[in-house]
């Protein structure tokens, strides 16, 4: 937090994205575009959730249908997509108003539910995020139904299609590090401390004088604005948004994503993403090329009732024995956390 | 005159597919009431139910036996049932209270389930033939003709409603069902087996998912998907109608129900939002639900 020598944790970040900047030249276009670039951006819609569940303690279930709201207003808006509903916006333009209504929609949502917690949450965001599919489907006027709205091929970057392997990728692993960055970000600021506080206690803040409401409707706007730009990304991957990109499926693989990959870091997200990507690629070998679902519900299955906090549990009880033996050393006194205001006050 | 008819038919049709949303909201209410287990495969029991159900009534029908319908409804409800107390058995019970991951792993459940479905049953819609009692259509004062499988629906949801409501207030299990609604550690310490009464519960509630799948599959086609469909309504209704409350999931079936099909009437494709217009009204005045008790 103090300014000096950056943590440890923040080199490794640095170390990382260098890693995944050079990765294209060491892997076939297949696994740059279809694995890793298609892991950040479903990654990205991940985090929004892992931001609200970790540090707002949110399960929320709409994520996906902010990243849709996104998607959808972009394929209006858009040029050349078939059918064209309002048509010849330019991308510099409808992206900016997409992402605006995804935050809007992050904002109704929360305060939808800004009055319910754990899994009453669940239950409503759940019922908002399959209405809205449902809704997309049955309107032919502004979704076009169940078709959808196709050929949304992404704006062109320094006179390259967006579809081109590199231009996507690099534009993925871009927008995942910067959300990523800003996520870690916000939960430092003095908003992002409180949202942590309402986690652990919403009582005492609202005690503590702060509007605990309208902190947790702002957390659900910022991530709207992280799941709208997902969904966007992956609207312009999957070249179209159809109602069956947001619907009751899709939705809960985000959420299956996040606890695969572990509730407790922004990280986890596009860890879970990755494996989750690599199971659906290579289902057809390991088990049966139709029932990937099957394949993806029992590993899911495994991981809530072994590690309910995912692989990122499991690989930090597999280094904690040898950092215990660290920490009895000399690095006795070691920095408290950030979230040692609230907590210590007692 | 003809708007007349055409408002009595919307109303039938909304109090019809209320009954329908009864059936199967209450088992998803009874099992939350209860264990605080948010049953997200709900919908994939509901479509257990009328898969299984078809299994047993189709080879039936074609032999033209006259009870084939009512082989189909029994083996719907024990294979839902069957598949609730399993995963009541072997995957809820010991996390008794962690509320989330029993959640999460109802979802993992439904994944499989409904992919289990598919591979064995395949992606084709199908519909149970009630029996002949039930088919065809009744002549009713200002509506004119009517299905008589859909009045039949009423029936069953009132029959259902007044079974709960007399095992919940006249006999031993419902006392201590609605005992453990109120403090289940206490009824713990009294020495109640109450792992055993949450089996039987889960039993009931899954049942009557299956029950509703036939039910359902026999007023209408069903197919792979409709799982999301009635898990999304039973979401919806005890929302609205409270939690835990078998009244209120009655005024909360009523209510959706009636809205579908007002809404259907008068800007069909714009009705779905009706529905979540009422459940974000009642979430903004009354958190619980219409009838359900504060937390």
């Amino acid at each position: 937090m103090s300014g000096g020598r950056p943590s440890p944790a923040a080199l490794a970040s640095v170390a990382l994205l260098a890693a995944l900047a050079l990765l294209p030249l060491l892997i076939p276009p297949f696994w740059t575009a279809n694995i890793f670039g298609r892991a950040f951006v479903y990654g990205i819609v991940a985090m929004s959730l892992t931001f609200l569940a970790t540090y707002g303690g949110f399960v929320s279930l709409a994520q996906t249908m902010m990243g849709g709201v996104a998607g959808y207003v972009a394929a209006v808006l858009v040029p050349d997509s078939v059918p064209s509903l309002v048509g010849g916006v330019p991308y510099a333009a409808a992206i900016p108003v997409a992402l605006l209504a995804a935050t809007a929609s992050g904002l109704l949502v929360g305060a939808v539910a800004v009055r319910t917690q754990g899994i009453y949450l669940l239950m409503i965001t759940l019922a908002l995020a399959v209405g809205f599919h449902l809704f997309a489907q049955a309107n032919i006027a502004w979704f076009n139904g169940y078709e959808g709205i196709r050929n949304v091929v992404g704006p062109e970057v320094f006179g390259l299609p967006f579809r081109n392997t590199f231009v996507f990728y690099y534009a993925a692993l871009g927008s995942a590090a910067l959300l990523y960055a800003l996520v870690l970000y916000v939960v430092r600021t003095p908003f992002g401390l409180v949202l942590q506080g309402i986690r652990d206690n919403p009582r005492r803040v609202s005690a503590l004088g702060y509007d605990a409401a309208l902190h947790r409707i702002a957390a659900f706007g910022l991530a709207g604005f992280i799941a709208g730009c997902g969904g966007l990304l992956v609207t312009f991957y999957n070249i179209g948004i159809s109602p069956g990109s947001i619907g009751l499926g899709p939705t809960v693989n985000v959420l299956v994503m996040c606890v695969i990959g572990g509730l407790g870091h922004p990280i986890g997200a596009f860890v879970g993403a990755l494996v989750f990507t690599l199971f659906d690629t290579f289902a057809a070998d390991i088990y049966d090329r139709d029932r990937f679902n099957t394949l993806v519900g029992a590993v899911f299955l495994l991981i809530v009732l072994v590690s309910p906090d995912g692989v990122l549990g499991l690989a930090k009880r597999a280094v904690a024995p040898l950092r215990g033996r660290r920490r009895v050393g000399p690095a006795a006194g070691a920095a408290p956390n950030t979230g040692a205001p609230l907590a210590a006050e007692e | 005159m003809v708007a007349g008819s055409l408002a009595v038919t919307v109303a039938l049709n909304g109090l019809t597919l209320a009954a329908l949303y009864f059936i199967v909201a209450s088992g998803f209410s009874l099992i939350f009431g209860l264990m605080r287990t948010v049953n997200m495969a709900h919908g994939s029991l509901y479509l257990i139910g009328a898969y299984a159900g078809y299994a047993v009534f189709e080879p039936l029908y074609d032999r033209d036996v006259w009870w084939a319908w009512y082989a189909g409804v029994g083996a719907g409800i024990a294979a839902a049932a069957v598949f609730g107390l399993a995963m009541q058995a072997a995957l809820l019970g010991w996390m008794q209270g962690q509320e989330l991951r029993q959640a999460l792993v109802t979802i993992g459940v439904s994944i499989v389930a409904a992919d289990q479905l598919l591979a064995v049953f395949g992606g084709n819609s199908r519909q149970f033939f009630p029996p002949d009692a039930l088919f065809g259509a009744t002549e009713l004062p200002g509506a004119g003709r009517y299905p008589t499988f859909r009045l039949f629906q009423i029936a069953v949801a009132v029959a259902v409603g007044l079974g709960l409501w007399l095992l919940l207030n006249r006999t031993k299990l419902g006392l201590m069902v609605r005992a453990g609604v109120d403090d289940r550690p206490m009824l713990t310490a009294l020495g109640i087996n109450v792992p055993l009464v949450s089996l039987a519960v889960f039993a009931l509630g899954a049942g009557l998912a299956g029950l509703g799948g036939v039910i359902g599959g026999s007023a209408q086609p069903f197919s792979q998907g409709v799982d999301v469909r009635f898990l999304l309504t039973s979401l919806v209704v005890v929302i609205v109608g409270g939690m835990g409350s078998i009244a209120g999931t009655a005024v909360g079936a009523l209510l959706v129900g009636m809205a579908e099909q007002v809404g259907q009437a008068l800007f069909p494709t714009y009705s779905v939002i009706l529905t979540f217009v009422i459940m974000a009204a009642v979430l903004a005045l009354r958190p619980q639900g219409i009838l359900g008790r504060p937390a």
